[in-house]
């Protein structure tokens, strides 16, 4: 087992199911017998806000809290989140990136305008992987198993290759979606090799 | 037995129910809210509520504590202020069995007005105080704030912040203490604070306060870490864990996890240990000062700040001054500020007000906070709990004194904030002729914290089913003659019962009434509105109502199917009739 600790953070839009991401994730490292820890936001940013959640882990962890400069991956379940949070990306960081738009509240009033050049901008920086999960999540099922198209990405480039993490996902999604977000799992796994 | 992964909230629920609590009763507020909501499960051995506000929660766990069994009341940092009265005179009386108070800070704000730092009211109250830094010592630390209460007397304040609450980490559980049940003996001397009794039991807190510090010199709640001799850390809290990851592997620590009284002559011993000695805690510097005037030199503020919530970056960039890398993208991500949901019944109350320049409205705690954003932009003061009708209150005096007649003043809050303290305010504008109508947005629920019932919501944390408080009946009661109850949705109907408020010859009232979209138990009517494009003509009307649900691409509107409820707003203030419910 390797004792520097290694960070995770996804962030998304609030309702994008980002927190059943890092509970898959989680689930596994604690399987897998490593110091774990996770933040989670709670409350009035989670009306339609941009959210984080970020895991931690290692032999022993000790903040929950990852600071700029410091994430070894981030996965952006909507791209204008990924330049939100880039700052924390290590140099030599991973981004795994939706290529999925949502509007903020003051773009839908035309207050602002959704930025044109995300993907290129963080591309520019950093080892990218771009995957379009709405329409693989679509493929296999249902846009709802989005978050699992992700997770699988997010596996696929962190390369946590000793955790059966299948075994995982099916004990921790409910059963009748169970072959649904295994073949969201493969197919995100497979779209950023 | 193997490890759970809980977070801190989750943990000192835990805790209580194997400490052997019996009663236990909070108001919620985020990051303290989902203490109370993972108690139910104990509800054979373990009565929890949903209390009006913070005082009546304390005032509830300190009467069960004087009948002799361990009870727990939870809050948010601001709840504290609001329960101060009973906590401060609570630590005079003592306690029969042991009360442990909760105060959850919120550094950085996520979810609060302010950022004071209630380490404060330890101190100010006299009391022990204990902060968790990770969920196993929330547990943990919750049964040591038991023995605590009951060995010194004293209520105990279990101090966390927002990290520490939400933040997940690894816990072992044990199991529960059944507490022996004493007969019940009344104890005017103890219990009854008139001023001769008070006068006998400042000098027993002075002497149990003294007795603790002495205690916390010994305990193993507060534990040297020696690693050398070069630097030492006192700290406590989410700061610690930050400061282990930053901090080089030759430092010494000084873990508290008693912060007041604080340890002083084992803060003194760990001082001379070391060549330097530095306080890390975020926000005041709490523990810093104390230490200072002790006579014990040591930094910390003049590099840490005073404001917002730490990470170990910011404690590597302010201590070691390494900065982290980061890359200038060129692109900056537009702001996300939340906003009410599709089909927020607030939305048709706020749009209707947001038409009437010469009227201002005063504010309140909850969801409708957010009535104050573009382009609704509906209010002109928010302040705490409650203060919506007040502040109006006064604002209406202000103006009337000063002959400024035209201005036409609301105070507006939620139905859970109603209960909290708003009745008090409704009194207030009775009684003293205020020339304020009150307006209560009743959705049935406490919903900005995440959906907890209210008096007014038909059940109780435990789920069973309860009285449901009427509101218009509480403001008839106190002499509003005319009350209003109006559906917010329904545009026309809003804007006529404002204007019937406001022409009332009587004291008059409005209940802006539609339950939340996201309570669960309701079976709620979800349709959908959809934009005719050739009668759209792109004059942006709709955007006015500031729904995330809609907006205008090549100069027509556009609705995001996925997130449209159908409540029709948007559709009644079309000017061209183009946007239609599916259906219709």
């Amino acid at each position: 087992m390797m004792s520097e600790v290694r960070s995770a953070l996804l962030v998304g839009v609030g309702g994008q199911g980002a927190i059943l991401t890092a509970k898959v994730l989680v689930n596994g490292l604690m399987q897998a017998g490593y110091d774990v820890k996770m933040s989670e936001v709670h409350g009035m940013s989670q009306r339609g806000g941009s959210v984080s959640t970020q895991v931690r882990w290692g032999e022993k962890v000790y903040s929950p809290l990852i600071g700029k400069g410091a994430a070894d991956i981030i996965v952006a379940f909507e791209k204008m989140e990924a330049v939100r949070y880039a700052d924390y990306l290590k140099p030599d960081g991973i981004a795994v990136i939706n290529d999925y738009a949502m509007m903020s509240s003051s773009i839908a009033a035309g207050l602002a305008e959704y930025p044109e050049g995300t993907i290129e901008a963080m591309q520019a920086h950093f080892d990218c992987r771009i995957l379009n999960a709405e329409a693989i999540a679509k493929e296999v099922g249902s846009t709802r198993c989005m978050n699992i198209v992700l997770f699988g990405s997010l596996v696929g480039a962190l390369g946590l290759e000793e955790i059966d993490w299948e075994t995982v996902i099916a004990e921790t999604v409910p059963a009748k979606f169970r072959e649904m977000n295994l073949a969201a799992y493969r197919a995100g796994r497979a779209a950023v090799v | 037995m193997t490890k759970i992964l809980l977070s801190g909230n989750e943990a000192i629920a835990r805790g209580a129910y194997e400490a052997g609590v019996r009663v236990a009763s909070a108001y919620p507020g985020t990051p303290s809210t989902e203490i109370f909501e993972n108690l139910p499960q104990y509800h054979e051995v373990l009565y929890s509520e949903w209390a009006p506000n913070e005082k009546v929660a304390t005032e509830v766990a300190y009467g069960a504590s004087i009948a002799g069994v361990r009870s727990l009341c939870a809050m948010k940092h601001v709840g504290l202020n609001v329960a101060a009265d009973p906590l401060f005179t609570a630590a005079y009386n003592g306690v029969s069995g042991g009360f442990v108070v909760v105060s959850a800070d919120d550094p950085s704000m996520h979810s609060s007005q302010n950022e004071q730092d209630n380490r404060h009211y330890a101190k100010a109250a006299k009391i022990a105080m204990l902060e968790p830094s990770d969920s196993q010592e929330c547990l943990d630390y919750t049964k040591a704030a038991y023995e605590i209460s009951e060995r010194f007397d004293m209520p105990v304040l279990l101090r966390i912040t927002t990290r520490v609450a939400h933040s997940k980490s690894l816990v072992l559980f044990g199991e529960r203490e059944e507490r022996p049940v004493e007969p019940y003996k009344r104890n005017v001397r103890k219990n009854v604070c008139t001023p001769a009794n008070a006068y006998q039991n400042h000098p027993k807190v002075e002497k149990n306060l003294k007795e603790l510090e002495a205690w916390a010199c010994e305990s193993p709640l507060n534990r040297m870490e020696i690693k050398g001799s070069r630097l030492g850390v006192i700290s406590a809290s989410i700061a610690y864990q930050y400061a282990k990851e930053v901090f080089p592997e030759d430092t010494s620590f000084l873990k508290l996890g008693i912060t007041n009284p604080l340890p002083m002559d084992l803060i003194r011993r760990f001082a001379e240990k070391v060549d330097q000695l530095m306080v890390i805690e975020e926000l005041d510097p709490f523990m810093e000062e104390q230490i200072r005037a002790a006579g014990i030199p040591c930094s910390g503020k003049e590099q840490t700040g005073l404001l917002y919530e730490m990470n170990p970056q910011i404690l590597k960039e302010k201590i070691f001054g390494e900065k982290p890398q980061t890359a200038d993208l060129g692109v900056s991500a537009v702001s996300r500020p939340p906003v009410l949901c599709p089909g927020c019944p607030h939305r048709g109350f706020f749009y209707t007000m947001s038409r009437h320049k010469d009227f201002v409205i005063a504010g309140d705690i909850g969801c409708y906070t957010l009535g104050a954003s573009a382009p609704l932009n509906a209010l002109d003061s928010v302040l705490c709990m409650g203060g919506g009708f007040t502040a109006a209150m006064g604002m209406a005096k202000a103006f009337a004194m000063t002959g400024r007649t035209d201005k036409k003043v609301f105070g507006v809050l939620g139905d859970s904030t109603f209960f909290h303290s708003g009745m008090t305010g409704a009194a207030e504008i009775a009684y003293n002729k205020g020339n304020v109508i009150p307006v209560v947005l009743d959705n049935h629920i406490t919903g900005m914290t995440g959906h907890q019932e209210n008096p007014g919501s038909g059940y109780t944390l435990q789920g069973e089913i309860a009285a449901s408080l009427k509101i218009e009946d509480i403001l008839k009661a106190y002499g509003f003659e005319h009350v209003i109850i109006v559906d917010p949705q329904d545009l026309a109907a809003m804007e006529n019962a404002v204007q019937e408020a406001l022409s009332s010859e009587v004291p008059a009232a409005i209940i802006a009434r539609r339950p939340c979209l996201l309570i669960k138990r309701i079976r709620h009517e979800i349709g959908l509105c959809r934009v005719d494009a050739e009668k759209c003509i792109g004059c942006k009307k709709c955007l006015s109502v500031g729904c995330p649900a809609i907006m205008v691409k090549d100069k027509k509107a556009r609705i995001d199917e996925n997130q449209c409820v159908g409540c029709t707003v948007c559709a009644q203030v079309c000017p061209m009739g183009a946007i239609r419910k599916e259906d219709e």
